[in-house]
């Protein structure tokens, strides 16, 4: 015991000079962490593999064999353009801030182009790991051109998302005027509310761990809109159309499945501890949708399928996306069980009794998977994963309440601008095709190529 | 000689096989076809049940001697047989000549082997 004391106290004295080593080191440059940006690197990938082919693969194989190779070219298109669209514009009117009563709702133009950006520079954005710059600014340990990539595969899979309501109807000049008018007016705006260190919500304390609301509920909005607005198929009958290939929508299922580990465990832009919880509560919350799914399927329809359980795996896996940061595993488990009997219920009898025909689900996946796990994150948020954070099982009922309004806001704001970009893109180049179009395929009609050739 | 062609319930196309087997038919093709028609079957995705008019079956096709005719129509009538509606339907054709590639021998000669 007493030696104890003494090598305690010799330790105090021992680390006087180490506080004082930190103090002056406080004041050198920033550095880079390696492994936090060696992690990022490769998270930035695997939301990437994500869209391509991911949601390609998942969304392809759920249509029609005459529809599967435009469903891929939008999400190719997607890619690139919104890419370009990031470094031009949105990454600055997104991340970037602005002056005087605009600035809690959308960046400014001093990033365009990442003007003013050097490869030396710090992500000015950090969850976990910050450390002092040199103008007194707080910022993180990986570079700011990768937070840059890693939050531009974010703004690419947010309009692949809505492809899924418009399938196998819409022609291609007016999805790809849309998609980039959505982009640029939608999606930055909502990124910069939830995200920025100026946006509105995020200073209203609204949790977002990795886009539920920014991401998923926004898309799934505009899901549900695109999708009434556009009329229903001309072959729809108020039931699923049957997917031309299920391969596909498992090997796609899989692969955003393995995605959403970069998406929500790099969402903590760190290689640390609550990349881990990310990674831990991302993995359970798709394994018990996926099952859940498979259960309900079993015990209703008589038998488990596929399509089933890649479809509960991916409600599971959005329903998490807001909670990642702020859930245990027992948050992850309520939310993979409630995620997939609602979805279930509302793709399975909402939707036929409603009519309307979002072809693949997008709204009812993720814009209802997005809102759920935008609202149980405000219940769940566990004070054992980040201190700073509970919910109302907690007793912090006002968590609750900041998410409701977080995600009506983007509701309201989704569904309106995308039925004004509707409505222009209508005006500008048209966006149906011909009903003759649709019978013979978008393939063909789209883009001159067919996917199953018989000659060798 | 006779071409026969049956439409088949895919649940079936085991059953089918294995009395073409034992009926002595030693080759046939066969592929899968879909219909559509008034007729509906019951389809279930992502828990919606609901009525399909697209009809999943399965296609096979035989050239047979006349001696085996009736054997193998009574070999496919009674594999293929499930007393519901849908159990598809059998068409005989007759074939002019048949000949083999590799001896040239034609006519029923050439539809078995002698060894």
């Amino acid at each position: 015991m007493k030696r104890n004391i003494v090598l305690t106290s010799l330790l105090s004295l021992l680390s006087v000079p180490t506080l004082l080593a930190q103090t002056t080191t406080s004041t050198a440059a920033p550095t880079i962490n390696a492994g936090d940006t060696a992690w990022m690197i490769v998270a930035t990938a695997f939301v990437l593999l994500m869209t391509i082919p991911g949601l390609a693969l998942f969304y392809g194989g759920l249509v029609r064999r005459k529809n599967v190779l435009n469903v891929f070219m939008q999400c190719f298109i997607i890619t690139a353009a919104i890419s370009i669209e990031w470094v031009v514009c949105g990454y600055s009117l997104s991340f970037g801030s602005s002056t005087g009563f605009l600035a809690p709702y959308i960046g400014g133009l001093d990033w365009a182009f990442l003007n003013n950006i050097k490869i030396t520079d710090l992500s000015p954005y950090f969850i976990s790991h910050s450390q002092m710059g040199l103008n007194g600014v707080a910022v993180g340990t990986i570079p700011h051109l990768v937070f840059i990539m890693f939050q531009c595969m974010f703004a690419v899979i947010t309009p692949a998302l809505i492809i899924g309501a418009f399938a196998e109807r819409i022609n291609f000049k007016g999805f790809f005027v849309f998609t980039i008018l959505w982009s640029l007016f939608i999606y930055n705006p909502v990124a910069h509310w939830v995200w920025s260190t100026d946006g509105w919500l995020f200073k209203l304390g609204a949790l977002d761990f990795a886009g539920g609301t920014v991401v998923h509920v926004n898309a799934g909005v505009a899901a549900i809109v695109t999708a009434i607005m556009l009329g229903k198929r001309r072959d729809y009958k108020d039931h699923a159309i049957p997917p031309h290939n299920i391969t596909y929508v498992v090997m796609g299922a899989g692969l955003l499945w393995v995605g959403w580990f970069g998406f929500n465990a790099g969402s903590g832009l760190a290689a640390d501890g609550l990349a881990g919880n990310a990674l831990m509560v991302t993995h359970i919350a798709a394994a018990t949708a996926a099952i859940t799914w498979a259960l309900l399927d079993w015990f209703i329809d008589k038998r488990p399928t596929i399509v089933g359980i890649s479809t509960g795996a991916v409600a599971g896996l959005v329903a998490i996306t807001p909670a990642a940061g702020f859930v245990g595993v027992p948050g992850a488990l309520v939310i993979g069980v409630i995620v997939s009997l609602v979805c279930f219920c509302m793709v399975a009898y909402v939707k036929p009794k409603l009519g309307y025909d979002d072809s693949l689900d997008a709204f009812g996946v993720h814009g209802i998977g997005g809102m759920l796990g935008a609202i149980l994150t405000g219940v769940l948020a566990s004070p054992l994963i980040q201190p700073a954070y509970s919910g109302a099982i907690y007793g912090n009922y006002r968590q609750l309440l900041v998410q409701f309004i977080a995600v009506a806001t983007t509701i309201i704001y989704s569904g309106i601008g995308t039925f004004l970009l509707f409505k222009l893109t209508n005006k500008l180049v048209g966006i149906r095709v011909t009903d003759k179009q649709e019978a013979i395929g978008l393939d063909e009609t789209q883009h001159g190529e067919n996917a199953y050739n018989n000659f060798d | 000689m006779k071409k026969i062609e049956a439409v088949i319930r895919k649940s079936k196309f085991e059953d089918v096989k294995e009395a073409l087997y034992e009926a002595g038919i030693e080759w046939f093709s066969y592929w899968d076809i879909t219909g559509l028609g008034k007729s509906t079957e019951e389809q279930i995705i992502r828990g919606q049940v609901f009525q399909s008019s697209y009809i999943h079956r399965r296609m096979i096709s035989i050239v047979v001697r006349d001696i085996n005719l009736d054997k193998t129509l009574d070999a496919i009538l009674n594999s293929a047989w499930t007393g519901e509606t849908g159990d598809g339907k059998i068409f005989i054709y007759d074939i002019q000549d048949t000949i083999r590639i590799r001896t040239r021998e034609s006519g029923p000669e050439a539809l078995f082997n002698k060894e």
